[in-house]
């Protein structure tokens, strides 16, 4: 009876809530009705269509304006009540977390999906060729697999400028064309092989890092974001203007391809298949270069998981949180700043050289803005600092739009004229607005301390 | 001491005169300072920050650094700890083995880093999304930095480096343990109460293995039970690790309390510069603070129960 009674008292206070608040959110969706109603007239009420003769005619739309009105009503009112829950939800879970220990509970999504995507990784060819009936057949997912992966290299190295070190980079993709062009130069002028041009690629970045980092090392937050967008265009404009160096717009094509450590992959004799016996298929070489950027990924992502370990990372970390009370440590901001550039771009030199030897061609149209921004959201998205964030939000920002190609079904719903990858970029706003709202900070916001005391005293 | 105490006021009118007379000359000073700030004299454009301030820092000592708002003290502080150039005069740190240091020549790092002059901030600055642990071990980035041989020692995980880290994890462990934080040492620093960031604060400062700490209003936003505690471990800090601390203070109860010296700034000028005795009788201090004329000082001294000097 005692229990009974306290359930009563409680529930009525959460219902009178509920009840007092309904009408108001009714009076707001109205108010979100009536402003679409404004908006539509102008714009949907009325349909302009060829008449009979020569002028145009006014066809009324006003079902539809109705609709949309109504639409928007409704919608207004849902998101209104979810949102409600959702943060009384949260209150809650708050309150139960302040109580409990909750650090255990955050930890564990990472501890199954990390494991979880490097399998599917590590094991992505064999299951290509499985579900589609044979490796070409595969080649589909291979290759998407391949783009995906130099993506998360690329979220990766900008991780380390952005998410550890704190500086805003704008121009992240002019490291990727300085490695692309690196490969691209020395393999055909100078003819050296893709395992002698790797290397240097990411030293030639490191050192346009360098050299982006001196001017800009007193700069923080918007005006370095500046300063580095303006590099990254003078990079792509240097590649596209100076035709002699870099062929100009053109671009520089055949680009040595991929050799299995000096093995090339073609028919004859000698070549990769011969030499192992297998029958020739053109997929050995894409199943290579698929294995070849994974372990470049997770060379990055070893690295970076070290450095955070280590003095230089640390000091990155507090630079990002208080440059001041660095310099006050003895911290020289300077070399900090200088090494977190230059590793960052040290990567995007690895990942430009890759490209290269896949493409077999380099222009700059492949190192435009679009790129330096698509990277920075996967970071941003992600949540800062975050390797597993970097590599879910990669694979959703780069493979969402691929998977949107293929949702047959939904002509179905809407008709056969409905093409889903038309609305890619709508469907793409849509998810980064909802990520904001939902998860501000990134989809792994929780950071895990780089050392800890409690675990060495247990 | 009780009525100096009583005497905290900070907003009130001050004597114009003081400006125009010369500082007082002081006798002496400590015999052995480490810390010697020669004719300092900071402007912004037209504003003379601090003008013409020289005062020294005993070895070992504690001396604090008092005055009204806007007297300066930051000012020099911010100049000693090289985080500006001083427009002129000399800051000369002398460590025990002879080693002489011009402080207002270093690049700002330089001054933690060669000279082992430690700070802290009024406003706190931790960096408050890192745990307290790797708040500490950010504070012995130069130690940890050599045995990682510029981190490549510590990519390959070389076992000298693991040793290195060994130790300074157990080094910022026991000063985690001194401050009272071993339970909440793998939090983030920007959760703790606001008192836990200041002992933190300093705690870090001393991981650097300072000569000289220097503390901006450490007691600030305290209540009396922390200030307590502070006046402990700054003991503790003078005392165990033979640290010379210099240190700004609005709360007497701490400054007459620990310092070993005070000097006295107003309005960029040092007014006066001794024991706490001595400034506590101090007729230019007491006016500084109450804001009175030279020949009211007396009557001021008799309100507030006061039977020192007169003017």
């Amino acid at each position: 009876m005692v229990q009974g009674s306290t359930i009563g008292r409680a529930t009525p206070t959460v219902a009178a809530r509920a009840t007092s608040a309904l009408p108001e959110m009714i009076k707001d969706a109205a108010l979100f009705a009536l402003v679409t109603l404004g908006l539509s007239i102008p714009v949907v009420a009325y349909r302009t269509d060829l008449g009979q003769g020569t002028g145009l005619g006014l066809t009324g739309r006003w079902g539809l304006v109705a609709g949309l009105c109504a639409a928007v009503f409704v919608l207004r009112l849902a998101q209104r009540l979810v949102l409600g829950e959702v943060s009384r939800r949260r209150d809650a879970r708050t309150l139960a977390q302040a109580e409990s220990t909750a650090p255990a509970r955050l930890a564990r999504p990472g501890r199954i999906i990390g494991p979880l995507t490097l399998g599917v990784a590590l094991t992505l060819p064999l299951l290509a060729a499985l579900g589609s009936g044979g490796l070409s057949e595969g080649r589909y997912w291979i290759d998407l697999g391949i783009l995906i992966l130099t993506y998360v290299m690329l979220g990766w190295g900008l991780n380390i400028v952005v998410g550890l070190a704190g500086l805003l980079d704008l121009g992240y993709v002019a490291f990727y064309a300085v490695g692309a062009y690196s490969y691209a130069l020395l393999s055909t002028v100078f003819g050296l092989s893709f395992w002698v041009c790797l290397p240097l690629a990411g030293l030639f970045a490191a050192g346009f890092g360098v050299l982006l980092g001196f001017p800009v090392l007193r700069l923080r937050g918007d005006y370095l974001a500046i300063v580095t967008l303006a590099f990254g265009e003078i990079i792509r404009l240097v590649l596209i203007n100076w035709v002699d160096f870099s062929g100009g717009s053109a671009g520089l094509s055949s680009i040595p391809r991929a050799s299995f450590f000096g093995i090339p992959f073609t028919a004859g004799e000698g070549g990769f298949a011969s030499v192992f016996g297998l029958a020739f298929n053109p997929m050995h070489r894409v199943v290579f270069l698929y294995y070849l950027i994974l372990v470049l990924a997770l060379v990055t992502n070893l690295v970076t998981l070290r450095m955070r370990r280590l003095p230089l990372g640390r000091a990155w970390e507090a630079l990002r949180e208080d440059e001041i009370a660095c310099r006050s440590l003895g911290i020289d901001t300077t070399i900090t700043k200088l090494s977190a550039f230059a590793l960052g771009a040290m990567f995007a030199g690895f990942a430009g050289s890759f490209f290269a030897v896949r493409q077999g061609f380099v222009s700059p149209e492949s190192f435009n803005f679009l790129e330096s921004a698509i990277i920075l959201a996967i970071v941003v998205l992600g949540g800062m600092g975050s390797q597993l964030g970097v590599a879910v939000a990669a694979i959703a920002m780069v493979g969402a739009p691929e998977l949107l190609r293929n949702l047959g079904f939904l002509k179905a719903v809407f008709g056969e004229g409905f093409d889903p990858n038309e609305y890619r970029l709508l469907l793409f706003g849509l998810a980064m607005v909802a990520m904001m709202v939902w998860r501000p900070r990134g989809l792994i916001s929780e950071r895990t301390p780089s050392v800890r005391l409690g675990a060495r005293a247990r | 001491m009780m009525q100096v105490t009583g005497l905290h006021a900070t907003g009130l009118a001050r004597l114009a005169t003081l400006q125009d007379e010369p500082p007082a000359a002081m006798p002496g000073g400590p015999a052995d300072p480490i810390l010697v700030v020669d004719h300092l004299t900071m402007r912004f454009g037209g504003l003379t920050a601090v003008g013409d301030v020289s005062f020294k820092v005993g070895r070992g000592d504690i001396t604090a650094l008092i005055g009204p708002n806007g007297a300066g003290k930051t000012t020099v502080f911010n100049c000693i700890t090289g985080f500006y150039k001083p427009t002129e005069g000399m800051i000369r740190l002398r460590q025990e083995g002879g080693e002489t240091y011009l402080l207002e020549r270093l690049p700002g790092h330089d001054v933690n880093r060669l000279a082992r002059v430690a700070r802290t901030f009024q406003n706190i600055r931790l960096f408050p999304q890192m745990t307290v642990l790797e708040n500490l071990l950010v504070a012995m980035h130069k130690p940890l930095m050599r045995a990682s041989a510029f981190s490549l020692a510590g990519i390959l995980g070389l076992p000298g480096y693991r040793r290195a880290q060994e130790e300074a994890i157990a080094k910022a462990a026991a000063w985690i343990a001194r401050i009272g934080l071993t339970h909440r040492a793998d939090e983030p620093a920007g959760d703790l109460p606001y008192g836990d960031q200041r002992r933190l604060e300093i705690a870090r400062a001393m991981c650097t293995e300072p000569v000289l700490l220097c503390l901006d209003e450490p007691a600030a936003g305290l209540n009396p039970r922390e200030s307590a505690d502070l006046n402990t471990l700054l003991r503790l800090i003078r005392d165990e690790f033979g640290t010379s601390v210099l240190l700004i203070e609005h709360d007497m109860s701490v400054v007459m309390q620990i310092s070993d010296r005070i000097v006295v700034l107003d309005y960029g000028i040092k007014i006066a510069d001794g024991t706490p005795d001595a400034i506590r009788n101090d007729t230019r201090v007491i006016a500084a603070y109450l804001g009175v004329d030279d020949e009211e000082v007396a009557a001021v001294e008799a309100e507030v129960g006061l039977t020192g000097t007169s003017a």
